[in-house]
């Protein structure tokens, strides 16, 4: 993965609420085995809309994306993240998130940033003409008017982001630990073994 | 030393942390995952790029289940029918060559057993309490029934438990969901679990695990237990829990994969050593009475949006939230439906009895014993019932259901996803409205333009024979 440490440039001031992986990537593009290309299907039922912002000439290639509670609601799909990372967006700013979709996210070298509403009401209203930095380093969020917003990150997904790091050869390094604790639960819980 | 008193939830989270790192993320030992064709590919590759194997595959189970059509799988002589869709084919056969290939266990598409992954784990006693289970779908949530600890995760973590057989989760809050009471008549479980997430919200549960208590589930089988923690994603919750109990041991004692003699009596006692302990404190507690829980169904496109089937359309002004307003706007418009219409009036194009959430022997029961005798409506023009499994379909037959069904005209299918998230053939056409047993109403979901109803699959068997989204205790009780 690559690592991650500053996001700038313009934002997508989408701002609904309840964002579902349906709404993110369709079902239909699920039929893939790989992590390619999904860019093409991202937010497909939204680009129907006329006038949707996905089609703005403005936010072509945006790199931020702003919205609403509950961004990422729904099935476990990673390939939402996939499709957004397909198609440049590399920071979302919003409420909060599924916990599931922000786990994805950060696998995937997309930040979640969680941000109170009315922080991210003002970033929708600077979006619509102006670009926003989120900075992984400082934690913070910040506008060309002197707008400066601190948001918190889980440290392990912070350092994991920065890093770029590969979590399965982290894991993988503490295999002594993992076998151990097998020995151990299978003593205690022999039923366990199927 | 004394032991702070602990949910369910803490106990069993204690029980499988590998390692606790300074920042209070966990690695947790996953002790059941369960593989289906869909979120699985990428991972298989990613492990083959890195040249790492399957730590353990005796606690991996792979089922196909998302793309495969419903209709019949082999031909009359038991040669395998082919699968037209070309992605979906090579979908399916990639689970079925990764599966052998990284020594996994594998329940194909024409075994007897096959059928939706969150039906199979608890029918063949893989699923059991106590335990971690991981799953490449949301869905996962279901196992929470058994009172296992069960959660979606994505491809990259599917991936990372392939490898180590363990996750680095942050410990989630707890929230109670207590309901305590009589559950009115004609009131399923279905209806329980949509008032539920209509009370907490879509996003209420998020960083949350659910804890259901109260009398309302204690009484409820276990299949019932299934359906109201498999929703628990659509109240934003990655998992649901009930406290396995007598009725738990007795569902899942002889099953195929369920511990047996001196281990199945040992698992029994630390099993029941988990219910949450008196004075443990959760984080949040929702407090429900049964008696206000009616036969319910969603309006809109998110599955918070619920009412009981003797309401009405409401007005998007009615909430007090301007963004609410403007989704629910947005919803109706794609709905097609117009405030103050009383739900009652609506009528329905398809009929969806299925899905992880209710494709079970007692579902088909109770939707079979409304579509007895009666014929579906003519204006329907579709009318699905998708059993969960191989095992529940012949259940069913051994029962007769499959004749119920079919002489009131609704097709009999094989078992699968089916019509919940239209990646298989069966999908809702555009514009078309569908009572659904499924779980999630979001816009496309079982088809691009498809209008969902989520409701119970009684009240999916009152609308396919009224034609119109009905009351079903009209028509409970009553013969035809």
């Amino acid at each position: 993965m690559t690592p991650i440490a500053k996001v700038e440039g313009r934002a997508i001031p989408l701002g609904r609420k309840n964002v579902d992986t349906d709404v993110i990537i369709p079902a239909h593009y699920l039929k893939t085995v790989t992590r390619a290309g999904l860019g093409k299907g991202a937010f497909e039922t939204i680009r129907a809309e006329p006038g949707n912002l996905f089609d703005d000439p403005q936010y072509a290639a945006a790199p931020i994306l702003i919205a609403g509670d509950n961004f990422g609601c729904g099935s476990s799909r990673e390939h939402a993240a996939w499709a957004m990372i397909d198609m440049g967006i590399t920071a979302v700013i919003a409420p909060s998130y599924s916990d599931i979709f922000s786990g994805n996210a950060v696998k995937n070298g997309i930040v979640p940033v969680v941000l109170p509403q009315d922080a991210v009401d003002r970033l929708l209203e600077v979006a619509k003409d102006h670009p926003i930095t989120v900075d992984l380093e400082t934690c913070t969020v910040t506008t060309p008017f002197q707008d400066r917003f601190e948001f918190t990150m889980d440290p392990f997904r912070r350092d994991c982001l920065l890093g770029g790091l590969d979590e399965v050869g982290l894991t993988l390094a503490m295999e002594d630990r993992i076998t151990r604790y097998e020995a151990q639960a299978g003593a205690e819980r022999p039923w366990l073994a199927a | 030393m004394s032991i702070k008193p602990r949910t369910l939830y803490e106990k069993i989270w204690d029980a499988h942390v590998v390692d606790r790192r300074d920042d209070g993320t966990c690695l947790i030992y996953i002790d059941r995952h369960l593989v289906h064709e869909v979120t699985s590919p990428q991972a298989f590759e990613a492990l083959r790029l890195a040249n790492r194997t399957v730590r353990r595959p005796d606690l991996t189970l792979a089922v196909p289940d998302h793309n495969l059509p419903t209709t019949p799988r082999q031909d009359a002589a038991g040669n395998r029918l082919p699968i037209e869709d070309a992605e979906s084919a090579q979908q399916l056969a990639a689970l079925e060559a990764n599966a052998p290939a990284f020594g996994i266990r594998y329940i194909g598409a024409t075994d007897a057993a096959q059928g939706i992954v969150h039906v199979v784990g608890p029918e063949q006693g893989f699923s059991l309490p106590g335990t971690t289970i991981v799953c490449g779908d949301s869905h996962t949530a279901c196992h929470g029934g058994v009172g296992a600890l069960a959660f979606g995760i994505g491809t990259s973590e599917v991936e990372h438990v392939l490898a180590t057989q363990t996750l680095l989760l942050q410990q989630s809050k707890t929230m109670e969901v207590r309901v305590e009471g009589t559950l009115g008549f004609g009131v399923s479980p279905k209806d329980v679990i949509l008032h539920v997430i209509g009370r907490i919200g879509a996003g209420g549960g998020t960083g949350y695990v659910i804890e259901y208590t109260g009398n309302v589930f204690r009484e409820m089988s276990i299949e019932g237990r299934l359906t109201v923690s498999n929703m628990s994603i659509e109240g934003g919750a990655r998992a649901g829990l009930i406290a396995a109990d007598d009725t738990t041991f007795a569902y899942l004692k002889g099953r195929p994969m369920a511990p047996t003699g001196d281990e199945w009596d040992k698992a029994v006692a630390w099993w029941r050593s988990l219910a949450t302990d008196p004075g443990a404190a959760y984080d949040k507690v929702v407090v429900i009475d049964a008696a206000d829980i009616a036969p319910s169904l969603t309006w809109g496109t998110s599955p918070e949006d619920v009412v009981p089937i003797t309401g009405a359309v409401p007005d998007p002004m009615s909430f007090a939230d301007p963004s609410k307003q403007e989704a629910a706007r947005k919803s109706l418009a794609y709905m097609g439906l117009t405030p103050g219409t009383r739900m009652q009036e609506v009528a329905v194009d398809n009929i969806f009895i299925g899905s992880c959430t209710n494709s079970r022997i007692e579902d088909l029961r109770a939707a079979a014993e409304v579509a007895r005798g009666r014929r579906v409506a003519d204006n329907v023009k579709q009318a699905l019932v998708v059993p969960g499994s191989g095992l529940v379909k012949r259940q069913a037959e051994a029962e007769g259901l499959d004749r119920v069904f079919i002489e009131a005209g609704f097709e009999w299918r094989e078992p699968g996803c089916s019509m919940c998230l239209a990646m298989n053939p069966d999908k809702v056409p555009p514009g078309q409205r569908c009572a659904s047993t499924s779980n999630r109403n979001f816009v496309g979901r079982q088809g691009p333009g498809a209008r969902t109803h989520l409701v119970s699959p009684a009240m999916a068997a009152a609308a396919a024979v009224t034609g119109r989204l009905a009351d079903v205790r009209d028509l409970m009780g009553a013969s035809a």
